[in-house]
């Protein structure tokens, strides 16, 4: 049997705040790809937007960037990465992508070792790196003016992208709509969330709001950050 | 609205718990907030109760490892908590006699407090105090329903309401008992059945004002039944179950396609002995 490919999962989005559904979203899509039997996923990499994204309701980078930290504490496979948010100005995912691949890339020759011989011998060793997305991403691809043609063909052309359904969304139908989707398909994997549960970051900040428990729906530590730094209140900024 | 004006409750949450998921646990938050939201009533704690093994139900592992799931479940809970007394019966015992045992102890550990009696005040004694005396005080009629008193209720998913309409599952008496007599809090899915069914349900439809049906605006299909098949197929169970219960069924190998014939093949402790009841 050939060795698997290594594979690294990007997720990008707001996480304001993360939730259990966007932890789940890595777990789904590990399973999936190790279920192939190709690949061989060595890490996650959560990496919130801008706030220069300029979403509503968007709290601090800063803060988002801690409580996907506290979320994260007990992976030991997925981690935050803060230089999205740190950049002076929002930029596009694929921009991101491309940041973590060079990343990836300048970290290898480290683990093959100096002027070693042997490198030659290992070039499946390079890892790949796809954004992870749940199947509403997939659909705003068809949203007029969101994202240029240019880099939905980058992203699935030259990354690939792991989808996590969800429900009400039918992410096979939204690639044969797209003729570039529908193009770049082999590169474009369809993981099945076997349990759903929809716990939106929208959902959250309004029980939030509202004063009502959110428990269970994002973990604990998550929770006691919002509640000290009295985030997602009503008239929070 | 005082404090002191609003009728207490204890949520009562009976079922396999096998294992506890996530969605056990929204359940009781869920019902908290709505119940404390309409102002009439205080939510003073939440009781898990796991089956016992006598009720047969496919797949059921034994009911110690279910009842210490719930337990590391809800230790980060300051108001949900688990009691065994169910699990530890021999025979599988009817959700209205849980529902009176609870309702028991509970008046009987509230006429201790008035007494303030210093014995009982001890920690570790009460427990088995209040379980020998429910001996002695079973015979009494059902809910006198006393002023002041907390008030049990059963917290349920629209599942289990549902199922009052599967024949044999429940005795009539039952279901009249455990709406009339204590009340019902189920937490539904938005746009399902549930209210359709209570008009469906003569009994139902009587003691309608007794069951407080709560909105669930999001899908949550934490089901046990999908957990344990996720892990009979090696997949991913972290963040559906608390991070403490999926170390606790790892640890101990707890869900396997051995552990899913458990029971195979069995009738269901309820349907044995209704069937049985309306026979003789």
């Amino acid at each position: 049997m050939k060795s698997p490919i290594p594979v690294v999962l990007l997720a990008c989005g707001s996480f304001n705040p993360i939730t259990n559904m966007h932890l789940r979203m890595f777990e789904v899509a590990r399973d999936y790809l190790h279920q192939t039997g190709v690949y061989q996923v060595i890490k996650g990499i959560i990496s919130p937007v801008n706030d220069n994204y300029g979403k509503k309701d968007l709290v601090a980078a800063h803060h988002r960037v801690a409580m996907a930290r506290l979320a994260l504490q007990t992976s030991d496979w997925i981690q935050v990465d803060s230089w999205e948010s740190e950049q002076a100005q929002w930029m596009e995912t694929v921009k991101v992508l491309r940041h973590h691949r060079s990343e990836l890339l300048r970290s290898l020759p480290q683990m093959e070792g100096p002027g070693d011989k042997a490198l030659s011998l290992a070039p499946a060793a390079v890892p790949e790196l796809k954004l992870l997305c749940g199947a509403d991403v997939l659909k705003t691809f068809q949203t007029p003016n969101l994202w240029k043609d240019e880099h939905i063909q980058e992203i699935v052309e030259k990354f690939g992208l792991v989808c996590v359904g969800r429900a009400g969304h039918d992410p096979k139908g939204y690639i044969l709509e797209s003729p570039i989707l529908r193009r770049y398909q082999r590169n474009i994997h369809l993981a099945r969330e076997p349990v759903q549960n929809e716990i939106s970051a929208t959902y959250i900040r309004r029980a939030l709001g509202q004063g009502q428990s959110v428990k269970y729906l994002l973990p604990d530590a998550v929770i006691t950050y919002i509640k000290d730094h009295k985030l997602y209140t009503r008239d929070s900024p | 609205m005082e404090n002191s004006e609003k009728t207490e409750v204890v949520l009562l949450a009976c079922g396999s718990f096998n294992p506890i998921t996530n969605m056990h646990l929204r359940l009781f938050e869920l019902a908290k907030d709505y119940m404390n939201g309409t102002g009439k009533y205080r939510v003073i704690k939440g009781i898990i109760s796991p089956v016992g093994d006598a009720y047969k139900k496919k797949g059921l592992i034994p009911a110690h490892h279910r009842v210490i799931m719930a337990e590391l479940a809800t230790k980060n809970s300051k108001w949900v908590e688990v009691d065994t007394w169910e699990s530890l019966q021999s025979e599988w015992v009817e959700t209205a006699k849980v529902l009176r045992h609870h309702q028991e102890k509970l008046e009987a550990s509230n006429c201790d407090n008035r007494q303030d009696s210093p014995t009982l005040e001890r920690p570790g004694r009460k427990r088995k105090w209040t379980e020998q005396r429910q001996d002695f005080s079973q015979k009494k009629s059902p809910q006198p329903k006393m002023k002041g008193m907390p008030e049990v209720k059963l917290l349920c998913g629209a599942d289990l309401l549902e199922s009052f309409g599967i024949p044999s599952l429940w005795k009539s008496e039952d279901i009249a008992q455990i709406v009339g007599g204590y009340g019902l809090i189920c937490i539904t899915r938005a746009g399902n059945d549930a209210q359709k069914f209570i008009y469906e349900s003569d009994v139902l439809w009587k003691h309608r004002s007794n069951i407080h049906l709560v909105n669930e605006w999001i899908t949550n299909d934490i089901s046990s039944t999908k957990i344990r098949r996720a892990l009979r197929r090696g997949q991913s169970i972290r963040y559906l179950v608390p991070d403490l219960v999926q170390e606790y069924i790892e640890k101990h190998n707890l869900y396997s396609s051995e552990s899913e014939d458990r029971n195979a093949g069995v009738i269901l402790a309820p349907l044995q002995r209704n069937t049985e009841e309306a026979k003789s």
